[in-house]
């Protein structure tokens, strides 16, 4: 959206001062509105939190395990992620070849895929009998359904499409000619992404980072598809919301706000960092 | 200059609105029960998700056996639907696969008069045709090395599994603690498990993919099915008749042969 117009000489980005004037009403008012729709949900869970029993949930044991396996696993897939999707975001933005389209558009179908339906996807290829599965089982003697490594699979699933579209914007965004001149200079390819590259859609690769982690520790229906439910191992805060929604709806709103303050405060930490530079 | 302006701001405001507006009343169209828009005198039932087979046929059934009238499902988890209703979803009649959801409407005041058990469903062992891990009864399950999917306790097949397992002094450690019942038979049919607990009705019905094994401490965890007319039905006179036509003997027979049991 915004032009690569930071001077890479500069290092942190320029922050150019908003222009006076009035904000368009045609712009404030969707704005307003779609801000309301945002928030007005979350405003619903903090009205009905149960806040005279909140302290007592909140020292649940069971609480602090699901918590704790969301936040490992959502960081582990959010590295797996960064460890493939950035190769890939790269590949996609800087080298042609044939059936790129395709493979752009291959790499968003987990974005489309009800993630039920990802799940099975899973379980059919790393199942007991699935394609990948049955091999590593006879081979190996690894099972990956119900483990914990299985409900990184599934988050990294669901979650490396918005990580990879985020690079591979910013790296399209971003000024190749950077890049050729660390050629001109004898900086291999290598060198050339890891000294040139990288820094310059480091905003980018954030955001993306950002986002995936996001996406991963609120992931469900995968994870409770392919990788079940079974406490300590599997069973993710999104997982122990909806369970406590069978029984005891003020748990399912307490495990909600849980979730929802410890992803905000680490992402707004994270962003601070990130975003404004040492 | 300026009134051009305002005039786009007027124009873009207008089609904010009506696109909320529109957006609004689709979301309330489409939503549980068909809600204003379309189903007319439709009567709304809400019914546990292990009766979708059977109640879509008695549905279809009613309205054959009464020309004129409707009928409209919302099929979910009984727990869920159960919340739907206490806030404030526009249904007729709420048929529970447990006692625990009916409770929660009955004691928010949403149900008209005394809600009645209608079928009752009791576990089986779901196992891979054929059983090829050899399970013949409930200690079976608790073999080293055999994969079992139980439902999760706050759902009713699992509350039924922990009653029967404990009755029956069972322990086992199983690999997932499903969501639903037919999230637990879906891992036998995939093969991710050799065996789960799951209800009689819903093994009969994927009895292409996966064989029930009976097992006598079953018994002792019989789950009541519940029907009620609500207290706010928009439809009452055919609620009243569909709770009725449940419990006629052609909707019994229907039941039955899904594998229910008589109350």
């Amino acid at each position: 959206m915004t032009p690569a117009a930071t001077d890479p000489a500069a290092g942190a980005p320029v922050r150019t001062r908003r222009r006076p004037g009035r904000v368009p009403v045609a712009l404030l008012v969707p704005a307003t509105l779609g801000l309301v729709f945002l928030v007005l949900p979350v405003a619903g869970l903090l009205a009905r939190a149960p806040w005279a029993t909140l302290p007592q949930r909140l020292a649940d044991p069971a609480v602090l395990t699901a918590l704790r396996l969301s936040l490992l696993t959502a960081t582990l897939a959010t590295l797996l992620c960064l460890l493939l999707g950035v190769p890939l975001a790269w590949l996609l933005a800087r080298v042609e070849f044939p059936g790129r389209r395709v493979v752009r558009a291959l790499v968003t179908v987990p974005l489309v895929l009800p993630p039920v339906v990802g799940g099975v996807a899973l379980l059919l290829v790393f199942g007991r009998r699935g394609l990948l599965g049955e091999w590593l089982d006879s081979a190996f003697g690894l099972t990956l359904p119900f483990t914990t490594t299985a409900v990184v699979l599934a988050e990294a699933f669901v979650a490396m499409p918005f990580l990879v579209i985020a690079v591979e914007g910013a790296l399209r965004g971003a000024d190749p000619r950077y890049e050729e001149a660390a050629a001109t200079l004898g900086a291999g390819r290598w060198t050339t992404f890891t000294h040139v590259t990288l820094p310059l859609v480091a905003p980018g690769l954030a955001a993306g980072a950002v986002l995936c982690w996001a996406r991963a520790l609120g992931e469900f229906g995968a994870t409770i598809t392919f990788a079940g439910n079974f406490p300590g191992r599997t069973q993710t805060m999104p997982i122990a919301v909806y369970l406590a929604l069978e029984t005891d709806l003020e748990a399912a709103v307490v495990l909600s706000l849980i979730l929802l303050t410890v992803s905000v405060v680490i992402l707004a930490g994270l962003r601070d960092r990130w975003l404004t530079g040492p | 200059m300026s009134r051009t302006l305002s005039r786009t701001v007027r124009a873009v405001v207008a089609v904010v609105a009506v696109v909320t507006v529109a957006a609004l009343a689709a979301c309330g169209g489409t939503g549980p029960g068909g809600g204003s828009g379309g189903s007319g005198g439709a009567v709304t039932v809400f019914a546990a998700a292990s009766l979708t087979d059977s109640f879509t046929r008695i549905g279809r059934d009613f309205e054959a056996a009464n020309p004129g009238t409707a009928v409209v499902f919302n099929f979910a988890g009984s727990s869920a639907l159960a919340t739907q209703i206490d806030q404030g979803a526009p249904a007729d009649v709420f048929a529970a696969a447990a006692p625990t959801p009916m409770d929660t409407v009955t004691r928010a005041g949403n149900a008209d008069g005394e809600p009645a058990v209608f079928v009752r469903n009791q576990l089986v062992i779901a196992v891979a045709p054929g059983n090829p891990a050899g399970v013949r009864g409930l200690a079976d399950l608790a073999r080293p090395g055999l994969k079992v999917a139980l439902c999760a306790e706050q759902v009713p097949c699992g509350a039924a599994a922990r009653r029967v397992l404990d009755a029956a002094s069972v322990t086992l450690t199983p690999v997932t603690l499903e969501q639903d019942v037919r999230g637990a038979l879906a891992k036998v049919r995939l093969g991710e498990v050799d065996a789960a607990l799951v209800y009689r009705t819903d093994a009969r019905a994927a009895a292409a993919e996966v064989a029930a094994v009976e097992f006598a401490e079953s018994a002792g965890a019989v789950n009541d099915y519940l029907i009620v007319v609500l207290a706010d039905a928009p439809h009452p006179d055919g609620a009243r008749a569909f709770v009725a036509y449940v419990r006629s003997a052609p909707a019994r027979a229907v039941l039955a042969g899904a594998g229910f049991q008589s109350p």
